[in-house]
């Protein structure tokens, strides 16, 4: 399967383009759960930091993993694929939360190196993308970085 | 306001060039290049430059310092660390924590300083026969950089995550110790992993590399080495082009620097990479092999008072009680602690959803206990092996032997011993089957049922070694005891990609003291050959 391009990322994004951000925006209130706020307007904010930080952090990685993680997302876009291989019916930022926890209990628990990897990445990139943010700290009593004496 | 002393000297007008800046082709030359900045790079720049060698040092990674150094986890990571510190092995099973920036990974490691184990040493002397690798005549070179670089054992009480395992031990028998560490002045923070605030940390950054640049080194930062350039048996030049950051596309401008003698100290995969993208001669297929990398798994206990493993010195406690097995026997490991800090913490946790959620809830009560396991002794653990990508990339096949995993298995379980030693209520195996258990009893029964299997167990690396083994038979090694490569002769490997087995201990003082070592021999052949005639070249800046 061919990868598509990482030279076209949508505006604001280092390499994702609008559908893979899309993904990641439905996922990360799965992969995060309750550690994401619950009040609407911190819990938008909070989804628009996670996925441009995901962007950020994708970015950073080898050539050929960016490959491998764009590959990924063609894969879960691509409706033939995404049914068979992740079993899901419906594009996943339509999918029901239940669905998308499902898809990623399966996929970790997969014997294949790709579904596994590719759990680990995307679960991995977006609580990397979170908990960076002091806005997570709170929740972990985590009073972030000491003051240095001046 | 804390010092920043790279500003300082830049602002003294050290030779610096930034090669993703540049805006047109460049030409240097040099008596030596010396290609990484790390703990192989930084101590040979320093010795040749005393020499009064002409050197130049290229870093793939950005000359960063302590204004830049603000404890942030995913600044850090993006800056400072190879691939945002998520390299991977090829099969994505074990994650690679490694250096990138001037100072390498001694920017940003944890300060642990061991000398080379004595058994480790007896084993590459008696069987693989590296006469010149014996404790009497490196103790001295161990001396020097233990002085040079103010190693001393950490005289602060530990933190309580370094804590816990020392009481663990002490509780249950095992032998313990406190580590020495390369600081001075440490403020005990703990953000050692972020880059030192305080300059406190005696890294390249602060040492080695800013006395070579007083001494008229030039470094070439942002600059990652494309390949070097052989005419007939020799390397002419070396080949680099900018690379604004991680992940970016290289810069179409070359740097190329021509030199008298090339020292390769890029680091276990790094190095070997350069070689390989280089067609170097290998006429025995050794090149990119018996790479160890000390796999290393981890356990989380939840301890009943807060433990706070963010704050204070990241690691000052080990046992290396499970090191004292025969080299030829099961799979012996030593115990440290790794801070926990969220980022890091979050992408170790397996699950997700509430089941991770409820362990960060948790995050401040975490004790985060490691086992390093020691590879390359035994003929079922003959280490991985680098090669290329497609797009000239290197890369790390390791594939961990069933011999691995049973030393892993016994790993999760001495670890959680220990933790529920250390009063421990909760102990959680970092693998994607376990669930965490409330008794060392029950403990015991899950991590004997967990199926040891790549991307289940979470692996880690903070310590890549090999690649270019050193050794006396061509047929067997890439660089004899010189340093100096079997077929290359201008070219030397300065750096843990020497190693020819793991080290057995956190490797930055052993490359310090090997690197100290062959950079005054290489010195003392280079200016005998100046004084015997050869013209030495001059640096046009």
């Amino acid at each position: 399967m061919g990868g598509r391009a990482l030279a076209a990322p949508a505006s604001g994004y280092r390499v994702l383009d609008g559908r893979s951000a899309g993904v990641v925006r439905a996922l990360a209130p799965v992969v995060l759960a309750s550690a994401l706020p619950a009040e609407a307007a911190a819990r938008e904010r909070a989804l628009g930091a996670i996925v441009e930080s995901f962007d950020r952090g994708v970015s950073g990685l080898a050539p050929a993993v960016q490959k491998e993680i764009s590959d990924l997302f063609t894969f879960l876009d691509f409706a033939p694929t995404r049914v068979a291989f992740a079993g899901l019916w419906s594009p996943i930022a339509q999918s029901p939360p239940e669905e998308l926890a499902a898809f990623l209990a399966r996929w970790r628990s997969s014997r294949y190196e790709l579904q596994q990897a590719s759990y680990q990445a995307l679960t991995q990139l977006i609580h990397a993308s979170w908990y960076d943010l002091p806005e997570s700290w709170g929740a972990i009593a985590y009073p972030g970085p000491p003051a240095l004496p001046r | 306001m804390i010092p920043d002393p790279i500003r300082a000297g830049l602002a003294s007008g050290w030779k610096t060039i930034d090669a993703a800046a540049l805006t047109r082709d460049m030409e240097l030359e040099a008596d030596v290049v010396v290609v990484g900045s790390g703990a192989g790079g930084g101590v040979t720049a320093e010795i040749l430059a005393q020499a009064g060698l002409k050197v130049a040092i290229v870093e793939e990674g950005p000359l960063a310092s302590s204004t830049d150094f603000r404890m942030r986890e995913r600044e850090a990571y993006e800056g400072l660390y190879q691939d945002n510190a998520g390299r991977q092995t090829s099969d994505h099973a074990i994650t690679i924590l490694q250096g990138r920036c001037v100072g390498g990974s001694t920017t940003v490691n944890w300060t642990a300083s061991f000398r080379t184990p004595r058994r480790t040493l007896a084993y590459w002397k008696d069987a693989l026969g590296l006469a010149t690798m014996d404790e009497a005549s490196l103790a001295p070179w161990f001396a020097r950089m233990e002085e040079r670089l103010s190693i001393a054992p950490w005289s602060t009480a530990p933190n309580r995550n370094n804590d816990a395992l020392r009481a663990g031990c002490e509780k249950l028998g095992y032998s313990s110790g406190i580590m020495r560490r390369n600081v001075k002045g440490c403020l005990n923070l703990g953000y050692c992993g972020m880059g030192c605030p305080a300059n406190a940390k005696q890294s390249m950054l602060v040492t080695t590399i800013p006395s070579a640049l007083d001494r008229g080194a030039i470094l070439v930062h942002r600059a990652r080495v494309t390949e070097l350039v052989f005419e007939g048996d020799r390397v002419a030049s070396c080949d680099a082009h900018g690379i604004a950051r991680n992940g970016a596309t290289p810069s179409i401008y070359r740097v190329r620097i021509r030199a008298r003698h090339f020292v390769l100290a890029a680091g276990g995969i790094g190095s070997p990479g350069i070689l390989l993208r280089s067609n170097a001669p290998d006429p025995h297929d050794q090149l990119g092999r018996r790479t160890f990398l000390h796999p290393t798994v981890i356990s989380g206990a939840l301890m009943r008072e807060p433990v706070q493993a963010f704050y204070g010195a990241p690691q000052s406690a080990y046992s290396d009680h499970f090191l004292e097995v025969p080299l030829d026997g099961p799979a012996g490991f030593k115990l440290e602690v790794a801070p926990a800090h969220p980022v890091l913490v979050a992408g170790v946790l397996p699950g997700f959803g509430e089941e991770h959620a409820h362990w960060m809830s948790r995050f401040d009560r975490l004790q985060v206990t490691i086992a390093l396991l020691r590879d390359g002794f035994h003929p079922e653990s003959p280490g991985g092996r680098v090669v290329l990508r497609s797009d000239s990339s290197p890369v790390l096949d390791y594939p961990m032997s069933r011999y691995l995993w049973e030393g892993a298995r016994r790993a999760f379980l001495t670890m959680a011993q220990v933790q529920f030693a250390a009063g421990a209520q909760t102990v959680m195996p970092v693998h994607e089957q376990a669930r965490g258990c409330d008794s060392w009893e029950a403990s015991r029964k899950e991590i004997e049922s967990l199926a040891m299997q790549p991307r289940n167990a979470r692996v880690v690396s903070a310590h890549v070694m090999g690649g270019c083994a050193m050794g006396t038979d061509p047929r067997s090694s890439v660089v004899g005891e010189s340093g100096q490569h079997h077929q290359v002769g201008n070219l030397s490997v300065h750096d843990a990609s020497l190693f020819p087995t793991s080290v057995g201990a956190n490797p930055q003082l052993s490359i310090f003291a090997i690197a100290a070592r062959l950079a005054s021999g290489l010195a003392a052949g280079l200016r005998n050959s100046r004084t015997a005639g050869t013209k030495g070249p001059s640096l046009p800046v």
